[in-house]
């Protein structure tokens, strides 16, 4: 999802092997109590979770490039204001998501300048590019839709400044959502060329969507600490199979059909069947061989190395009147 | 190499006649700007009528390994509760 392949620090420790404060630690997790910032907490669990807050928020920021790209096309002023004040929200939840991560003792521009050299990650949906109208209705309603699925099960989270970064991005995601979809409503019920226009944004985003959530349970070996800490606290086949569920009949709606020749409902165990998407794929573009990785990279260095003297000059102004006040004092 | 903005605290007033409640946090140069950053950031969707800004380090905080002798001692005084005292039901609300 956002955050995909987490590593998790540490090996799972039985209950033995932990030492007094480890066990009271795992305790009050098991408890449901949140872990507050100026808590005790063992020094795997601080670290995984600046790892997955800060791919996550990374995830937030690099994901208004594909969409931001889409601002000045738009085909209405109303679907432009919309689309702006969507990418506002992404940036808005980035910075929620920042926050949470420097309550566990690292600095927003040292997160910043790991992601440029490349060592923290985003979701591998954003090096797909956004190439028609009708992959901003797919973005939103797909990409956001998965995006949901997983950040409504982490307001459980057992870190309190990140379940409570989750509470107010869920409030505000919903609308993502429905105006993604609200799109692919308009385009599948247009010309046949605009219906093929929907069609096609939904063959090519499917398969990376369902990557969003992470490798298979099977091979996700960071998963079983990151679980009993409550960092996560859904697997990540629990919730593509939800994903599934929910989205098929919403394609369905649309006329669309899912590019899946495997897909069927299953009764026995009251979802779909469907294929996995290609596995190789998904860890060649979190390699940074995907389509857009270079491209996104080199946007983001280039909107943080063109702000450096935006963001200088304010503090030279700040420094100055707190000079002036002093002062006149 | 540029310097990092400081951290601010920030409060809004949801609506008036409410406290100003602790919503989150972010970074600005300075008081001015704080706000003008928790009015886009905070207050989209109309959350507010108000807002506090105050920079994170000026914020003094309980220990939380001191939380039971700090607020143990309220626990077992029960009697400052009004459900503590049995009124009789003819007595009427009281």
């Amino acid at each position: 999802m956002y955050a995909q392949m987490v590593k998790s620090t540490g090996t799972m420790k039985t209950r033995e092997e932990m030492d007094e404060r480890e066990r009271a630690f795992q305790d009050r997790i098991d408890a449901g109590e949140k872990i507050e910032p100026q808590d005790w907490m063992p020094e795997g669990y601080r670290k995984t979770l600046i790892r997955q807050i800060g791919q996550h928020a990374h995830s937030e920021i690099v994901g208004q490039l594909p969409e931001g790209n889409w601002i000045t096309r738009a085909p209405t002023l109303e679907r432009k204001a919309i689309l702006l004040a969507k990418v506002q929200d992404e940036a808005g939840h980035g910075l929620y998501l920042y926050c949470a991560a420097e309550t566990l003792g690292v600095s927003r521009d040292e997160m910043t300048e790991k992601l440029h050299d490349g060592k923290m990650k985003y979701s591998s949906i954003f090096n797909y590019p956004t190439l028609t109208w009708a992959d901003i209705g797919a973005v939103g309603w797909l990409v956001d839709g998965a995006a949901i699925m997983n950040q409504v099960a982490l307001q459980r989270t057992s870190y309190g400044p990140y379940s409570r970064a989750m509470v107010r991005i869920c409030k505000e995601e919903s609308f993502h959502q429905r105006q993604g979809y609200s799109i692919m409503m308009k385009m599948a019920s247009g010309t046949p060329e605009q219906k093929r226009m929907a069609q096609d944004a939904l063959d090519r985003l499917w398969y990376p969507s369902l990557m969003m959530f992470g490798p298979s349970d099977k091979d996700s070996v960071h998963s079983a600490q990151s679980m009993a800490w409550k960092i996560k606290v859904s697997t990540n086949d629990e919730l593509r199979q939800k994903f599934v569920d929910q989205t098929v009949p919403q394609a369905e709606y649309l006329g669309l059909t899912v590019p899946d020749e495997n897909l069927k409902w299953n009764e026995e165990k009251g979802g779909y069947d469907f294929s996995e998407p290609d596995w190789q794929e998904f860890h060649d573009v979190l390699a940074g061989n995907g389509p857009c990785n270079a491209d996104r990279m080199a946007a983001r260095r280039t909107a943080w190395e063109d702000g450096a003297w935006y963001r200088d000059g304010l503090v030279a102004h700040a420094n100055k009147r707190a000079a002036q006040r002093m002062a006149a004092e | 190499m540029s310097s990092e903005w400081p951290l601010w605290e920030v409060f809004i007033r949801g609506q008036h006649g409410l406290n100003h409640r602790h919503v989150g946090s972010l970074h600005a140069p300075d008081a001015e700007m704080a706000i003008r950053h928790a009015r886009d950031v905070y207050t989209r969707r109309n959350e507010g009528v108000s807002i506090w800004v105050v920079p994170s380090n000026q914020i003094t905080a309980s220990v939380p390994s001191e939380k039971g002798p700090m607020f143990d001692p309220s626990k077992s005084k029960i009697y400052r509760h009004p459900t503590f005292y049995d009124i009789p039901d003819e007595v009427g609300h009281m």
